[in-house]
């Protein structure tokens, strides 16, 4: 098994505030990994600093064997790996399409536009947008643009995936339908980090799970273990007897 | 058939640039020619800002700091080192991209209104530096000795050959603005335009495409420059950095539409028409300017994409004819 990401000692300040207290973990290749905790426990942090958007003080991220702590976003994203936006983030005055090309053109196969735009329809069929390929982006709904979101990161063919929140602000048949998607990326081969507040879908879906609180990792294992990890319950669930109604759910 | 389908974008432009050229030839009129000829700079530097503001979303509110630039270096060329007009235009094009990349590397990293001030803030600085720069004449510029002109034919023969150069020049403008516009580093452009932390996170790399698309949209108005003061005889400090032409090009773009190929092309075509009617009005002549900066605010408001963005918003199906 092959370690595709690895992340050691990571620490993150902004001024007073400690937002990421010796994070670590190796991911390997074709995993699915669970990322939880509170609001503000520092989750979309730590997907930041993977991504190169804020380098950690401290802590050294190692990805695809190479050190890339103090990498830009783009390099990143050079490297094949790929993000979605908890907010949205769409090229609004662009088509649909264009902006899957984007993904596609500036990944890490770095393809000209002509491929780019077959790879796009292709993607664009795979998340369910291929009515919706000639709009702008700004005119789709918000369930839409998280499709688009994760056309855009898998248009670069990513070795990575980071998912921030997919599924939130989703119907539960949207839900349903985002679960099967992620489950097909993996069958592609893609490794994928999600952070996500849908306890019964990162608990059915994520191989393992890392748990954080207030910065700090205080849990990691298989789902069942973290469902039965006290202090996850404590900082988290709060109440162990919905962590079972929890896990009965599904 | 194929041909005509990659390049369908590209028609119209051509077009209206060549109905220019022709239009004084074949009337034979120098006043014609005279007016074609401005409209033509403006249609050359209008779209090269395109380049900056309507692709990659930079506002420059100084970028006439190139042309001016462009120009001394030009006028320098021809009077001290007796270099050819097309040498010196050149070289005027050469520095102007030469500073816009030196320029880039320093404020390109600022975002929106403090871009736009740094930029005014360079033309003002620049107009200052060459004030009191001894080399470029200070604040008297350079006057071009008449006998340079007779290598050319004379100053008659030379202002028909700057006609045709100024000619060959916008339509330069507009290939490349076309070319910028539908090539991999233009959707990079595009995607820095509507949002450029996103377009970071998937792999365009920033800062490289932002320098360049200020280089390229600096090259041809240091090029115009030359040729403008070659025709016109001398270069002062006063002309070669107006703010208020920076301000005309703004809205010449804004008011055709920005982002699109054709948009500043027709903005520069109805501001000029709009200016020459307006300085010669008897009631406008002395609030040009203020009519300039009305309109602009009733563009801002009303039709921010501009007339060709407001058309093919409203009708998707010219989008393929309307680039």
């Amino acid at each position: 098994m092959t370690i595709l990401l690895s992340v050691n000692g990571v620490n993150k300040r902004f001024g007073g505030l400690q937002a990421l207290t010796d994070v670590t973990f190796d991911l390997p290749e074709g995993q699915i990994l669970g990322l939880i905790g509170p609001n503000g426990a520092g989750k979309t942090t730590l997907f930041n600093a993977i991504n190169g958007i804020y380098p950690p003080e401290e802590g050294r991220i190692i990805f695809r064997s190479k050190d890339v702590t103090w990498g830009k976003p783009y390099e990143h994203a050079r490297m094949g790996m790929a993000r979605t936006h908890q907010i949205v983030q769409p090229l609004n005055e662009l088509s649909v399409r264009e902006n899957v090309m984007v993904g596609a053109c500036f990944g890490h196969e770095n393809q000209d536009l002509g491929n780019a735009a077959r790879i796009a329809d292709e993607v664009l069929e795979f998340v369910g947008l291929a009515e919706r390929t000639d709009q702008l982006a700004g005119s789709l709904n918000v369930a839409q643009k998280k499709r688009l979101e994760m056309a855009r990161a898998l248009a670069a063919r990513p070795f990575l995936l980071l998912l921030d929140e997919v599924l939130a602000g989703l119907n539960s048949s949207e839900i349903d339908n985002m679960i099967q998607m992620v489950l097909k990326i993996r069958e592609k081969g893609i490794t994928i980090i999600m952070i996500e507040h849908v306890m019964k879908a990162v608990m059915n879906v994520s191989d393992r799970i890392v748990v954080l609180d207030y910065g700090e990792q205080i849990a990691e294992g298989s789902p069942e273990m973290i469902a039965k990890n006290e202090k996850v319950i404590e900082a988290y669930l709060g109440d162990p007897k919905l962590a079972n109604q929890l896990l009965e759910d599904d | 058939m194929k041909l005509w389908h990659r390049y369908r974008g590209l028609i119209l432009p051509v077009l209206v640039v060549g109905a220019l050229v022709i239009w004084p030839v074949l009337t034979g009129n120098a006043a014609n020619r005279e007016r074609a000829f401005t409209i033509l700079k403006a249609v050359a530097l209008a779209s090269s800002l395109n380049i900056l503001m309507g692709y990659t979303g930079y506002v420059s509110f100084g970028h006439i700091v190139f042309y001016g630039f462009g120009g001394y270096v030009g006028l320098y060329l021809l009077t001290e080192k007796e270099w050819s007009l097309w040498a010196a235009i050149l070289m005027g094009g050469l520095s102007s991209g030469i500073l816009a990349f030196l320029l880039g590397k320093a404020i390109l990293r600022l975002r929106g209104a403090y871009f736009a001030l740094a930029t005014i803030g360079i033309n003002e600085a620049m107009r200052a530096f060459i004030n009191n720069f001894d080399l470029f004449g200070g604040p008297t510029g350079i006057t071009l000795n008449f006998s340079v002109y007779k290598a050319y034919g004379g100053a008659a023969q030379a202002l028909q050959t700057s006609f045709f150069i100024e000619a060959g020049l916008a339509l330069l403008a507009l290939v490349l603005s076309y070319i910028v516009r539908t090539s991999k580093f233009g959707l990079g452009l595009l995607a820095i335009r509507e949002n450029e932390d996103a377009a970071e996170v998937m792999g365009v790399v920033t800062p490289n495409a932002k320098t360049w698309a200020y280089v390229l949209s600096a090259i041809i108005p240091g090029m115009v420059g030359v040729l403008f003061f070659f025709k016109n005889g001398n270069v002062e400090p006063v002309d070669a950095f107006p703010l208020h032409a920076s301000i005309e090009l703004l809205v010449m773009v804004m008011l055709g539409g920005q982002g699109t190929v054709l948009g500043p092309i027709l903005g520069a075509f109805a501001y000029q028409g709009l200016r020459g009617y307006l300085v010669t009005s008897d009631i406008f002549k002395d609030i040009q300017l203020s009519v300039s900066g009305a309109l602009l605010l009733i563009i801002v408001l009303f039709i921010p994409a501009g007339a060709i963005g407001w058309l093919r918003h409203r009708l998707p199906i010219l989008r393929r004819v309307l680039a």
